[in-house]
């Protein structure tokens, strides 16, 4: 789960972290209004979106009186940023960087373990820096038994200053920051850039979080912060039925139990020369209930002209799995043609029963494909 | 041989009093896994199908000498009991459960590692050495006793690709899930090793998926270790970038977990990648 930046930005200060003077805006008076409270001639305008990449697009502006402020103010709210609408701006105090750092704390599936990622080379995608210069990207593997001991974040320091004093301000924030991280089951915690000041300080003027969905249930005030989008509420609708769905826009609509499996159903549907409408695990049992709301939230998506049902008997049997099927269909209304492959346990016995229906049956998962694409072609015929 | 299980696996339920905790202990046992006891706090003395219950798995390893154990607590406290296994001297914990908090599995992951055990999964099917041993949810009548090593990062697509194997008359040394979670137990590499070192397995096939590099780090040390022919397939050419595909893990950020690259980096050390299922069998045919 994502949050904006003015969020990340107020649970860092929670945690002690500095971070810039700015104020969350949602009309051009708000931002006139702050820009009279803020300590500063020159500000910046940050659109709040839950996107990167938001400078190249014109959504980070700096204004140096109020009728830049305005102008800018004005530009950004409503703009849209891959395909989020911008509905609320910060407006924070400029500040006279010096020099600007990258840090953040990631998972890393390969050493198990959660690490201190920092680079001199701040400001700019993290990603682009991995690609042009990796050495200089520093690494630094956390053992959760310790954490972040002020001799490791004193080692991380010397990576990106020389200066005792910076060295030991730069220690504080990370261990501030691998413990927001830890506390509230983050998956990212990125401060890019943390800037050195004109003046001496070292602070984050922006801030990024993401949190692991699997922890949410224990931060309630995280949780709270969730702001879906209209795709993803359908993804989250389709949650809360045990299912996992992915909209993508194709004609065949895809019902599978596994991911894996859902996965391998849509890239073969692509494969035999169809485009899959959705990613769709159904998860284990395949009871009438559950294939009906499957079927409902297929059909919702008027694109899809043909539906792929391609489910493995494994502890539940194809046999069970046909019938469960027969009743749901009784309850379906829709001329849309199905085609059905059922593999496993009792398959024979499954497409047995399925003889005779109005379902479209198939046994590989080649044979289930090319009927699929076959008949979304004759549909649009 | 196969490898991590077998008829001496001597196997405990952490969570068999609930309801997927009993129904596979039963169908464990059925297959002919030594299923010694299971842990319940507050339910020793019960017995589950013939299964007797401990308060704990000290006390299940202490009166049956468990040496492996198969975990279906819920996610908030599948930490602790992947823990308290580890603790307990349990050498192969094997964790189902789905959902588990990424932080709780880094913890329990070093705690395990500390005590020298191993882990597998979570969010995993399990594994199986046919006709020797079941710890796991899969569907066992779709295995067969043989020679290949199975290696995957999915549940019911294993069972496609094993299904097809069986189909051909290639038989299963031991298949093993890996789980779908980002952070998650024995990967690749270790169980490449296992595979390579037992004498039974004279083939092997990878199933990945979408989602970080380590397909493409088992490429590179297919290429440097690994003797034995190995086949590979890959989920997700179809998935969108960002989006979470069923598995917490199988997401492609940034631009890279992508299937296009994992399957180059096989490609570049001469590993086959079938295209779809079916064609694994055959692409193994030709290697053996």
């Amino acid at each position: 789960m994502k949050i904006h930046e003015y969020q990340a930005k107020e649970l860092f200060a929670n945690y002690g972290i500095q971070v810039d003077q700015s104020v969350l805006c949602r009309s051009v008076d708000d931002a006139v209004k702050a820009y009279s409270q803020l300590d500063s001639q020159k500000v910046i305008v940050k659109a709040q979106v839950h996107s990167g990449g938001r400078g190249k697009v014109g959504g980070v502006k700096l204004a140096n009186d109020e009728i830049e402020l305005r102008k800018h103010a004005s530009n950004i709210l409503g703009m849209n940023i891959k395909g989020y609408t911008v509905d609320r701006i910060l407006v924070g105090q400029a500040i006279n960087i010096s020099k600007e750092y990258y840090v953040s704390y990631v998972i890393d599936r390969n050493s198990k373990s959660t690490i201190l990622m920092l680079s001199k080379e701040g400001g700019m995608e993290i990603e682009e820096v991995a690609r042009i210069s990796p050495e200089k990207i520093h690494k630094f593997v956390i053992d959760p038994s310790i954490g972040v001991p002020d001799y490791l974040a004193r080692e991380a320091a010397f990576k990106l200053f020389d200066d005792l004093n910076l060295v030991r301000q730069a220690a504080t924030i990370f261990q501030k920051l691998y413990k927001l991280f830890v506390d509230t089951d983050a998956s990212l915690a990125e401060i890019n850039p943390l800037v050195l000041t004109q003046e001496g300080n070292i602070i984050a003027i922006d801030a990024k979080m993401t949190f692991d969905d699997n922890a949410l249930y224990r931060h309630p005030k995280i949780a709270v912060l969730n702001e879906p989008t209209e795709e993803e509420k359908r993804e989250q609708n389709a949650k809360s039925k045990g299912f996992s769905y992915v909209h993508l826009g194709g004609e065949i609509g895809c019902m599978v139990n596994g991911a894996g499996l859902a996965m391998t159903t849509m890239d073969m549907t692509k494969l035999y020369g169809g485009n899959p409408a959705n990613f769709l695990d159904i998860g284990g049992s395949s009871n009438p209930t559950k294939v009906i709301e499957a079927m409902k939230l297929l059909l919702s998506d008027k694109n899809v002209q043909v539906v792929l049902i391609n489910i493995f008997g494994g502890i539940t049997r194809c046999d069970d799995v046909a019938h469960g099927l027969l009743e749901a269909f009784k309850q379906i209304k829709t001329e849309i043609p199905i085609v059905i492959r059922l593999a496993g346990t009792n398959e024979k016995e499954g497409r047995a029963l399925l003889e005779g229906s109005c379902f479209h049956v198939a046994e590989t998962m080649g044979e289930a494909t090319k009927k699929a694409v076959d008949l979304t072609y004759n549909y649009q015929d | 041989m196969s490898i991590l299980i077998d008829k001496d696996t001597r196997l405990i339920v952490q969570g068999i009093t609930g309801r997927d905790g009993g129904f596979h202990a039963s169908k464990m046992k059925t297959y002919g896994t030594n299923v010694v006891g299971g842990t319940s706090p507050g339910k020793a003395g019960e017995f589950v199908e013939d299964i007797p219950v401990f308060n704990s798995v000290k006390e299940a390893v202490k009166e049956t000498g468990a040496n492996t154990s198969i975990i279906f607590v819920p996610a908030p406290f599948a930490k602790d009991a992947m823990m308290e296994a580890a603790d307990a001297g349990i050498q192969l914990i094997v964790c189902i459960t789905e959902g588990i908090p990424t932080l709780d599995v880094i913890q329990a992951y070093h705690f395990i590692k500390s005590k020298g055990a191993n882990l597998i999964g979570p969010n995993c099917p399990g594994l199986i050495s046919p006709k020797k041993s079941l710890v796991g949810i899969m569907p066992s009548m779709i295995f067969k006793q043989g020679s290949t090593g199975v290696i995957s990062r999915s549940g019911t697509l294993t069972y496609e690709v094993v299904y097809n194997l069986t189909d051909n008359g290639m038989g299963q040394s031991t298949a093993i899930g890996v789980g779908g979670d980002p952070v998650v137990g024995l990967y690749y590499k270790e169980l490449l090793e296992m595979f390579e070192n037992d004498p039974e397995t004279d083939s092997i096939v990878l199933i990945g998926e979408i989602g970080g590099d380590a397909e493409e780090l088992a490429a590179e040390y297919i290429k440097n270790h690994i003797t034995k022919p190995v086949v590979a397939f890959i989920a997700g050419q179809q998935a969108p970038p960002g989006k979470q595909m069923g598995h917490a893990g199988a997401i492609i950020s940034s631009g890279t977990g992508t299937a296009a690259e994992k399957i180059a980096a096989f490609e570049a050390v001469g590993i086959p990648v079938a295209k779809e299922p079916s064609h694994i069998p055959l692409l193994l045919k030709e290697l053996i």
